[in-house]
């Protein structure tokens, strides 16, 4: 059981790693990019939102969406219902919610941590990778714990790939990049690098 | 000094300011800083006196990857030689080998014919190569104003050197124009990228083409030729470590492997990487001149000794590739060449001397995941670095900050 655990998250960061495999989350991943400081407080963030909304979003797909989900009521009429056209509706609603709550949470209780995080928190809400994080665990059958553990990979994989990214365009503030490209061009070239290099995962089998 | 002086009287004028030629200064200039150290030097602020400046570099690594390049070429004839004669293989019709026909025969015994018929193949990819990173090299330094950069004159030998002999011009036009232009002159050119063009090109050739250059088979220049690379015989359990292959036991392949073939060179493969001991002299003269890191390539050696031991220790009665020995993994595929050459690329490798230990290690230790756990490629020496490319901004940014963390504590004390 921990051995399939161990690849699940394996596979969620290195090979089918959300930024860098699937593109996703691509707008945060380039604007938020420049300093690998902030990189690494919207990393822990994506981190926390998806280890929390995925395995939500699995309870509502297996307790009320799913067909015949409903046959805990012991209503008749329920017994058979399949709401799963509501998916995709309840699970944005369902990460909004839990961004807000989590903002909530953090300038309550942790100031000092809501400050640093500053507008990335909200910002994540309309974060690809968060949807497509619950998406992928729909459409692959995950169980609830797999879903925590696949939360948690993809949102680690992603904070790797942004905290990668950032050290890189650190790196390359000071090179000679030809006028039209400077800025979002030259970083859309840096991820196509990039996701060259992780290739090296891609078959991993586990 | 007769040709300094023809340079300056003759040549030189034309090219300066008010010369016929004044618009292609930069393609004089590359000439001229090549054959000799520019007397300019740095008029303001500390500077070191020293001879050596970036070309000298750059040559030195071209003379340290020369020995490579020669033996790899006799091999390319070798092994196309032998299988032509020993096993009555046909050559690849077309204007090369009705050269070699024509002047030597194709006898394996032969040195000459050998070196004739790896020249057939090798040549035209060498001049490909740097007639396309010229192009793209003074295109970029003609119309952004900046020197013709020196570091194309290693990426264009490293280059060659991992392509198969019998890769198609343009597609080696391609590689080469792909790695010169998105993976190092977008960035602003040698000093500014951070991946290793030689290995940007590469991978796109990998991936854009698939069927002639993941090494699922191995490449010998003749017609029709195919078999197992030694790497893929040993994923498939084919490999008897202590004894190797002799006589003809690889069926398809044919050729003696044992490991003393692999660490003298004389097995099929790319053409730069087949000898590992030739490998070590051009690692030598890149110690001894200490152009090259040797923390990097010590990282990288004990990044993969350590798994590779653990690997033998484990065991797996269902993949073979858990017995392979770290001195095969050391001597097989691309290891040694990317060791030695790609790794080290003082561009894109890591700065800081802590990072150059973690970035060698992570290297070496993922070629040995890579070629044990991931079925979809035989060899992963090219992707691992990329890898490593990729985390070095990161794992010198962590060393920095651990440094000024560590200095500032010191301070308070």
């Amino acid at each position: 059981m921990f051995e399939h655990y161990l690849s699940l998250f394996i596979r969620a960061v290195f090979v089918e790693n959300m930024a860098l495999a699937f593109f996703l989350g691509m707008c945060t991943f380039l604007a938020i990019s420049k300093k690998v400081q902030t990189a690494l407080g919207l990393g822990v963030a994506v981190v926390v939102v998806l280890t929390i909304t995925v395995p939500v979003n699995n309870l509502i797909l297996h307790h009320l969406l799913d067909e015949g989900a409903l046959a805990w009521t012991g209503i008749p009429a329920l017994q058979s219902l399949d709401m799963r056209f509501l998916g995709l509706l309840c699970y944005i609603g369902v990460i909004a919610a839990i961004v807000q709550i989590l903002e909530m949470t953090l300038d309550r209780y942790v100031p000092a941590l809501y400050n640093a995080l500053g507008i990335f928190l909200p910002l994540i809400t309309v974060n690809c990778a968060i949807l497509g994080a619950s998406l992928f665990m729909v459409e692959r059958h995950y169980s609830l714990g797999e879903s925590v553990v696949f939360g948690f990979g993809a949102g680690v994989g992603w904070a790797l790939a942004i905290v990668l990214l950032a050290a890189i365009r650190e790196k390359l503030k000071y090179s000679d990049v030809p006028a039209g490209l400077q800025g979002l061009g030259i970083t859309f070239i840096i991820v196509g690098l990039m996701s060259l290099g992780f290739m090296s995962f891609a078959g991993v089998q586990l | 000094m007769g040709l300094r002086k023809f340079i300056d009287e003759r040549i030189a004028p034309h090219f300066h300011e008010g010369g016929k030629l004044q618009r292609y200064y930069v393609f004089y200039e590359m000439f001229d800083t090549m054959l000799y150290s520019p007397a300019s030097t740095t008029r303001a602020g500390p500077h070191v006196r020293d001879g050596i400046d970036l070309k000298r570099v750059m040559i030195t690594v071209w003379f340290a990857a020369l020995p490579a390049l020669l033996v790899g070429m006799y091999n390319v004839g070798y092994q196309a030689n032998l299988q032509i004669t020993a096993f009555g293989y046909d050559p690849i019709p077309g204007w090369r080998t009705d050269l070699v026909a024509l002047y030597t025969g194709f006898d394996h015994t032969s040195a000459v014919a050998n070196v004739l018929h790896g020249a057939v193949y090798y040549v035209p990819i060498f001049v490909v190569t740097y007639l396309a990173g010229f192009l793209w090299e003074g295109l970029f330094a003609w119309k952004r104003g900046h020197e013709v950069n020196e570091g194309f004159f290693v990426t264009g030998i490293l280059f060659t050197l991992i392509l198969p002999p019998t890769i198609p011009l343009w597609q080696v036009f391609l590689g080469i124009s792909f790695g010169v232009v998105v993976g190092k002159e977008v960035f602003g050119g040698t000093g500014k990228n951070f991946l290793n063009p030689a290995l940007v090109g590469r991978a796109f050739l990998f991936f854009a083409y698939p069927a002639e250059m993941t090494g699922d088979t191995v490449w010998t220049a003749v017609d029709g030729f195919s078999g197992a690379t030694p790497l893929a015989m040993a994923a498939a359990g084919e490999l008897d470590y202590t004894a190797g292959l002799t006589g003809v036991a690889g069926t398809s392949a044919g050729v003696d492997l044992t490991w003393m073939h692999t660490a003298f060179g004389g097995i099929q493969g790319s053409i730069g990487e087949t000898s590992a001991v030739v490998i070590a002299l051009g690692a030598a003269i890149l110690l001894i001149t200490k152009i090259a890191s040797w923390r990097i390539m010590l990282g990288m050696f004990l990044g993969m000794f350590v798994p590779a031991v653990l690997f033998n220790l484990v065991g797996s009665d269902t993949n073979p590739m858990f017995a392979m020995p770290w001195y095969w993994h050391l001597t097989l595929g691309g290891f040694a060449f990317g060791l030695v050459y790609m790794a080290t690329d003082p561009v894109s490798a890591a700065m800081t001397n802590t990072g150059k230990w973690i970035f060698g290690v992570l290297i070496g230790v993922l070629v040995v995941l890579i070629r044990v756990i991931n079925p979809a490629f035989p060899e992963g020496v090219m992707l691992a670095i990329l890898f490593g490319n990729l985390c070095a901004p990161l794992i010198d940014h962590f060393v920095v900050q651990a440094n000024i963390r560590r200095r500032m504590r010191r301070k308070e004390v």
